[in-house]
């Protein structure tokens, strides 16, 4: 064993003026780093802000019940009641959602389970091109080639219907759910297929019985982000679905969407009047809905990661 | 290898008759103090109370089974656990006069003089100049000529100058695994550090490049203070002067290796080495 | 026996059904790149991408808005890229467990989820009217950044955190200070990484309309735009004002907008999907 020495005398290395600056010039640079990540934070709490701020005055013409549940949307008398282009943006998100359900949760159990590398390699990036085609496009082939094909189809007088609007809004929401879904499929512990599998249950058997139980949480996310998607799409509903006000909505008619009345009405409205107000109060109530959604589907995604 | 099929007792004898045994117990030359370090991970406490000190230009070995705390320990002397999350140390390291865990002590200064060399091989996906080149550069050094000169010196101390000399853009990634380590050593050197710390630094490594490591090793102490945690009992009777025995955070017993391999005070220390458990 | 035959007939039909439900989702895609093709192709001379519309957009080409999206596609690029770069170095490198972290990741995944009419409205009240930028190339470059943002930070994130944590180590140890440590060891191995979100983040940017509505898209300009305060013609917009608001616009140039604006936006998909690849093979580590 080394002998104990004497303890070393009880002085400090006092950090120098090198060290300080060193010091000084990192603590800046961390604090410029952390401004930045707030970036994001500010972003959406001056979103809400400026959304509020707009908004507000539109109830010194109607109020909160009138504005949310009035029937009627008579912008150019002041009469603002968004009840029916509410109705409208659920109808056509909730037959897209219909729609793309069973057909994204089919894709993504394929592409997860059954199709092999070869397919699955063709698969994954069409559906990465669906999500990159820009709404745009899409919008105008839903015109040009979808809605008379709808038309035709069911005998209606315009093919620019709700159901026109869904099932163009149903292929958009479809990347994101399938997508996410079969991130949640493949991240099943493989303990929970081998121990299915070495009960008897056949292949399919482990994916509907074992893996897509497993994999629910995750699926919920991505059908929750998929509903955001829908909700929030603007251009393609906007030039598929007539842009009529029905209250009650139909399928098979024309309808109105938050988003469609926005962005063809603040064209139109002067700004600060009450219309252009309104038009806020309706961007707010988007934003809510959004808000609330993707929270949901932030809390679904955690649950199943852990 | 014929050294690995040799016993410990028959290492330390081939020791002892090589060269001389250590000339009693250092006393005016240590460079490290500790007192009563411990570090905890949350409420682990993965230090136990740990006081030792460590010998100037020779090589300490700290040994024992795995999460028995020698890494923890070796990585407080150049504050590596301030980056893990959780991690807190009390007691004392000094380093000469430096208080290593004040905090007024400049990590940078500190991490400049007490050198660390990895378990795994951690060259950066860089060229081998711009590797070795890395710390002096940090430390700013620019000029072309300096910097070349440092590198050849640095490759030539790590042994591995002879074998890169001709493609110094070549990248380290390209190396062989030992050869990788070697680099990683002159990467060190290039800083021109007082200490050595090496975790594990042949256990990812074939036996052949593992003797390399050794060799150089032996020929580095001249110079370094380098202490090396190893859970090869065989490297650490072959290369090291000092042996200390870790068992669940503490230090149970340091002393001469020729003493801890052959004849150790601990009944625990004995079954270690003698592979009883462990 | 015989249920296990009707039993594999079951899985047979199920297994149809998966096939035919990846199908419906890869035939429209499909469909969609074949008409564009075939019928905005014979639209593409050289003289539709550099002549402007003529004749109330009933003849020549698309140029002044292929100009305004490049200005776009740059302005986003330059609002973005370094502020969701540093994010992304924030949360990997500097952020520690709290409840700042925690309301800046939410932060990020409602950005995300923003429609893109409400960032157009949001660009709007704050940099056409409250900041004073008028509808401009600035303002619709802001805005458009504020919504690529999440794409940006998320990507780079990723770039990040695949970089080896013993670099990190490596380089700490040879004294180099945290933020040395970053800019010489940790980016340069993340660069080709964040390279791929950013080029997905701009190509978005540049396939967006509701955002540009009100913020910078004009509907037709008889000259190119001479600064960032100036309005521009962008080629999303263009597209759909072409559809809906000029009812005898031949479909050649209607498709050829189109097929225009996905060439564009595809394809710098496809570029980051091939750095993405050729990165992941040239990589060592």
């Amino acid at each position: 064993m080394a002998t104990q020495t004497t303890r070393p005398p009880e002085t400090r290395i006092t950090a120098g003026a090198v060290t300080r600056k060193r010091a000084r010039k990192e603590t800046l640079i961390r604090f410029f780093v952390t401004a930045n990540g707030a970036v994001a934070m500010i972003a959406v709490a001056l979103i809400m802000l400026f959304l509020l701020k707009d908004a507000i005055p539109t109830f010194r013409y109607v109020s909160v019940t009138e504005f949310l549940l009035g029937r009627n949307w008579y912008p150019l008398d002041e009469i603002f009641g968004i009840l029916a282009i509410i109705l409208g943006s659920l109808l056509v998100t909730a037959v897209a959602i219909l729609i793309a359900l069973p057909v994204s949760l089919g894709c993504a159990i394929y592409i997860a389970e059954i199709a092999p590398r070869s397919v699955r390699e063709i698969l994954k990036p069409t559906v990465e091109i669906l999500a990159g085609i820009p709404s745009i496009v899409i919008g105008f082939i839903g015109l040009v080639i979808l809605s008379p094909l709808v038309k035709e189809l069911f005998s209606l007088d315009s093919g620019l219907t709700a159901l026109t609007g869904a099932i163009t809004l149903a292929f958009m929401a479809m990347p994101t759910i399938i997508s996410i879904s079969e991130d949640a499929i493949v991240a099943v512990p493989s303990e929970y297929r081998d121990a299915s599998l070495a009960l008897g249950a056949t292949h399919w058997q482990t994916i509907s019985g074992a893996l897509v139980p497993a994999a629910k949480s995750g699926i919920t996310a991505a059908v929750m982000l998929g509903v955001g998607r829908a909700i929030g799409e603007t251009m393609a509903v906007m030039m598929v679905t007539g842009n009529a006000l029905h209250l009650p909505p139909k399928l098979f008619d024309s309808v109105r969407t938050l988003t469609a009345t926005i962005a063809t009405e603040m064209g139109e409205a002067v700004q600060g009047s009450a219309h252009y107000h309104a038009l806020f109060a309706m961007g707010l109530v988007l934003f809510a809905i959004t808000f609330a959604v993707n929270l949901a589907a932030d809390v679904a995604l955690r649950r199943s990661r852990r | 290898m014929v050294k690995e099929t040799l016993g410990l007792k028959d290492i330390v004898a081939e020791k002892l008759t090589k060269r001389e045994a250590q000339s009693g117990p250092v006393s005016a030359n240590d460079t490290i103090s500790i007192r009563n370090l411990s570090v905890y991970y949350g409420d682990n406490q993965a230090v136990k109370n740990v006081t030792m000190d460590i010998g100037a230009r020779d090589i300490t070995a700290l040994i024992g089974p795995s999460g028995c705390g020698k890494s923890t320990f070796l990585r407080s002397m150049n504050r590596m656990n301030d980056l893990i999350l959780g991690a807190r140390t009390e007691g004392e390291i000094w380093l000469d006069a430096t208080d290593v865990l004040s905090p007024a002590t400049d990590v940078v200064e500190l991490r400049k003089r007490v050198g660390m060399v990895f378990q795994r091989p951690n060259p950066f996906p860089k060229s081998i100049f711009d590797n070795v080149a890395y710390g002096p550069r940090v430390h700013g050094i620019r000029r072309r000529d300096q910097l070349e000169e440092t590198v050849e010196q640095s490759l030539i101390r790590a042994a591995l100058w002879d074998e890169v000399k001709d493609n110094l853009n070549k990248s380290a990634m390209d190396l062989s695994g030992g050869q990788q380590q070697r680099l990683c050593i002159a990467r060190v050197l290039a800083v021109q550090p007082e200490v050595l710390l090496m975790d594990e630094p042949a256990s990812a490594l074939d036996p052949i490049s593992t003797l390399r490591i050794e060799e150089l090793m032996s020929e580095l102490k001249k110079d370094y203070t380098i202490i090396i945690v190893t859970h090869n009992m065989q490297q650490a009777a072959r290369v090291s002067t000092y042996t200390g025995f870790f068992l669940s955070g503490e230090l149970i017993e340091f002393g001469l290796s020729t003493t801890i391999f052959t004849t150790p005070r601990e009944k625990r220390t004995e079954d270690y080495v003698t592979g009883r458990f462990g | 026996m015989s249920a296990g035959i009707s039993r594999r007939i079951y899985e047979r039909f199920i297994y149809s059904l998966l096939a035919i439900s990846a199908l419906v989702v890869v035939a429209p895609v499909i469909l969609i790149v074949y008409f564009l093709i075939s019928r905005g192709g014979a639209g593409m001379t050289w003289e539709f991408f550099t002549s402007p519309p003529r004749n109330h957009m009933t003849e020549g080409g698309v140029f002044p808005a292929i100009v305004g999206t490049l200005y776009l596609m740059t302005g986003t690029l330059v609002f973005s890229v370094p502020v969701g770069i540093l994010a992304a170095i924030y949360l990997t490198e500097y952020a520690k467990q709290g409840p700042f972290v925690r309301a800046v990741r939410l932060a990020i995944v409602n950005l995300a989820g923003v429609p893109s009419i409400v960032f157009g409205l949001f660009g709007l009240g704050l940099f056409v009217l409250a900041l004073k930028f008028g509808a401009s190339i600035l303002a619709g470059s802001l805005t458009l950044a504020l919504l690529v943002l999440p794409v940006i930070i998320t990507a780079s994130e990723e770039a990040l955190l695949a970089v080896p944590e013993s670099f990190r180590q490596a380089s700490l140890a040879l004294g180099a200070t945290k933020w040395q440590t970053i800019q010489r060891v940790v980016l340069p191995n993340a660069v080709p990484g964040m390279i791929t979100g950013i080029i997905l983040g701009v190509s978005r940017a540049a396939g967006e309309t509701a955002p540009i509505l009100f913020t910078v898209a004009a509907y037709y300009l008889p000259s190119l735009p001479r600064s960032i305060f100036d309005q521009a013609m962008v080629l999303p917009y263009h597209l759909y004002v072409l559809v809906t608001q000029v009812p005898d616009a031949p479909p050649h140039i209607q498709w050829g907008t189109a097929l225009t604006l996905l060439i564009i936006v595809l394809g710098m998909n496809l570029v980051a999907t091939v750095i993405r690849l050729r990165f992941r093979r040239a990589r060592k580590w």
